[in-house]
């Protein structure tokens, strides 16, 4: 059957071609999106890496109190860092960055640092700073004598673009999600029916195989093994495509994706990329195949 | 062995190809099937290979009937008979060899029966220089050798043959009709549809005469009469 079916493939090099080659269009598009995927990903970490949250004290609230504070938003599931910038640290780095346009003179002149600290807080998801910041206006952790320790949050100056990003992010996800779906449906459409035509072509063949005496398997076996076949060897080239492409394109994709490495991407992740794209080769064409020949099998 | 009982076949456009056909065949009889294009002929033979149905009645093979086998049956069924076509059926990405090959493989035939076989078959039908070429590298008369060989490589009970030379000159015709008749000299029963009255008359055997779906003449040793 194996034999049969690679004897199949050869002598119909032609057809075989345009099968392979409409199979890399579909595993084009597959890969595309694993790529694609990974790209968005790393976009959205890194802009939501970027959307942080600042709570700043009352230059009179005790340091104890602010790392009370910082260790129960740190137990939060969906806080990932707590930054805390003392009074003294704070000050120096306004210093640090106004040394000669009198800053430092005039805090000078005030005589005692008038800076707060500062806890610098990120979480998974920007749509969390909002109950966090509502957490932090009303919890009575920070509120030990009915006063709040809190001078300010800045979640309320960015609220607006906090959750605009955050419904960007969501939206771009979802949309991201669907788009893949089609376009491999799409896809897997367009090489099923190529699938289908070139066994359509061989139909008269099945009906004489039936007609002396080949069971339906025997009948099927070699189609599927050639669709099989025409399934690896489009991975195959696909693979080998993306990785020149890939290569050729590192630094131009680099600066286009906020500096994601699509090379080191596909070099760490080479076994699964190999398995998803051979795998689905494999797939396709031989239950596109075996739903092809069934049609035909009824001799 | 073979047994028409009433059979009929109606299209779904009320047309009859059959109408309450009933006759027998014996075993190692000759049978020529004659009649005009749509009298039933081809219909009469696809009932045999159960590759259509009867609209009504019934066809038996020996005490079988053809149309209640199951699928692994009718697989069974179809290695006992072998099938010769007008235009001929050959599979065209296999050579001569692999063609007649393929018939033995299904039939479940060793590698070894297969290499032994297939040259012999080969040579039976004069054609063992060209087993490894393709059916289009093949002139007509030789593509119809090669799907004799292909019929007769299992020793099947019945040989069919559907207007084997309606596609052949006249040097073909005569050749291809001594192979039938030396295969049926061999004990094999053979049915054969034609409107080629040489053929019939050359054979000298039993002649079934079809009009419209019925059946109207059925000689013992009959002559090409319409």
């Amino acid at each position: 059957m194996v034999k049969a079916g690679s004897v199949y493939f050869w002598r119909n090099a032609f057809v075989s071609f345009s099968s392979v080659i409409v199979m890399v269009i579909t595993l084009s598009f597959l890969s595309g999106l694993i790529f694609g995927n990974a790209a968005l990903q790393a976009t959205l970490a890194s802009l939501k890496g970027k959307v942080d949250m600042n709570v700043y004290f009352l230059p009179t609230t005790a340091p104890d109190d602010i790392l009370a504070l910082k260790a129960t938003l740190e137990k939060k599931a969906e806080v990932t860092s707590v930054t805390y910038t003392s009074r003294e640290d704070a000050l120096d780095a306004l210093k640090g960055r106004h040394p000669d346009d009198g800053t430092v003179e005039a805090i000078n002149e005030l005589g005692d640092n008038p800076l707060g600290a500062v806890l610098n807080v990120q979480t998974k998801d920007p749509s969390h700073y909002e109950a966090l910041a509502r957490f932090l206006k009303t919890d009575n952790a920070v509120s030990p004598n009915g006063v709040s320790i809190i001078r300010k949050v800045n979640f309320y100056d960015h609220e607006t673009a906090i959750n605009a990003l955050s419904r960007i992010i969501n939206a771009t996800n979802r949309l991201g999600f669907v788009l893949s779906i089609v376009f491999v449906a799409i896809s897997l459409i367009i090489a099923f029916n190529t699938i289908r035509l070139t066994i359509y072509n061989s139909r008269e063949e099945i009906s004489v195989m039936k007609l002396v005496g080949a069971t339906n398997k025997y009948v099927r076996g070699p189609f599927m093994v050639s669709g099989v076949m025409c399934g690896v060897a489009a991975s195959l080239i696909t693979l080998v495509l993306f990785f020149f492409l890939i290569y050729y394109s590192r630094d131009f994709a680099k600066n286009f994706f906020i500096g994601i490495d699509f090379l080191a991407y596909y070099k760490a992740n080479f076994g699964q990329i190999f398995g998803i794209v051979v795998g689905s080769g494999v797939l396709i064409g031989a239950v596109s195949s075996y739903l092809a020949v069934r049609r035909y099998l009824k001799v | 062995m073979i047994h028409f009982d009433k059979v009929s076949k109606k299209y779904a456009d009320q047309t009859h190809a059959l109408a309450e056909v009933s006759f027998s065949i014996q075993p190692k009889e000759f049978v020529s099937i004659v009649g005009h294009s749509g009298a039933g002929k081809t219909t009469l033979l696809k009932m045999i290979l159960a590759e259509e149905r009867p609209s009504e009645g019934k066809v038996f093979f020996e005490s079988v009937n053809i149309h209640k086998l199951n699928r692994k049956e009718l697989t069974k069924f179809r290695q006992k008979i072998g099938a010769v076509f007008q235009d001929f059926r050959l599979l065209p990405q296999k050579t001569a060899y692999e063609n007649i090959a393929f018939a033995m493989e299904v039939a479940g035939r060793t590698d070894e029966d297969i290499a032994a076989d297939v040259p012999h078959v080969l040579n039976l039908v004069d054609l063992a220089e060209k087993m490894h070429n393709f059916p289009h590298e093949l002139s007509g008369g030789e593509k119809q050798r090669v799907a004799i060989a292909r019929a007769i490589v299992n020793n099947p009970d019945i040989i069919i043959a559907d207007e084997p030379t309606g596609n052949l000159d006249p040097i073909n015709t005569y050749e291809i009709v001594q192979i039938l008749k030396k295969i049926n000299d061999m004990g094999t029963t053979v049915i054969l549809t034609t409107h080629n009255k040489g053929v019939v008359d050359s054979v000298g055997k039993r002649v079934i005469t079809m009009e419209k779906g019925k059946v109207v003449r059925d000689d013992k040793t009959g002559k090409y009469i319409l």
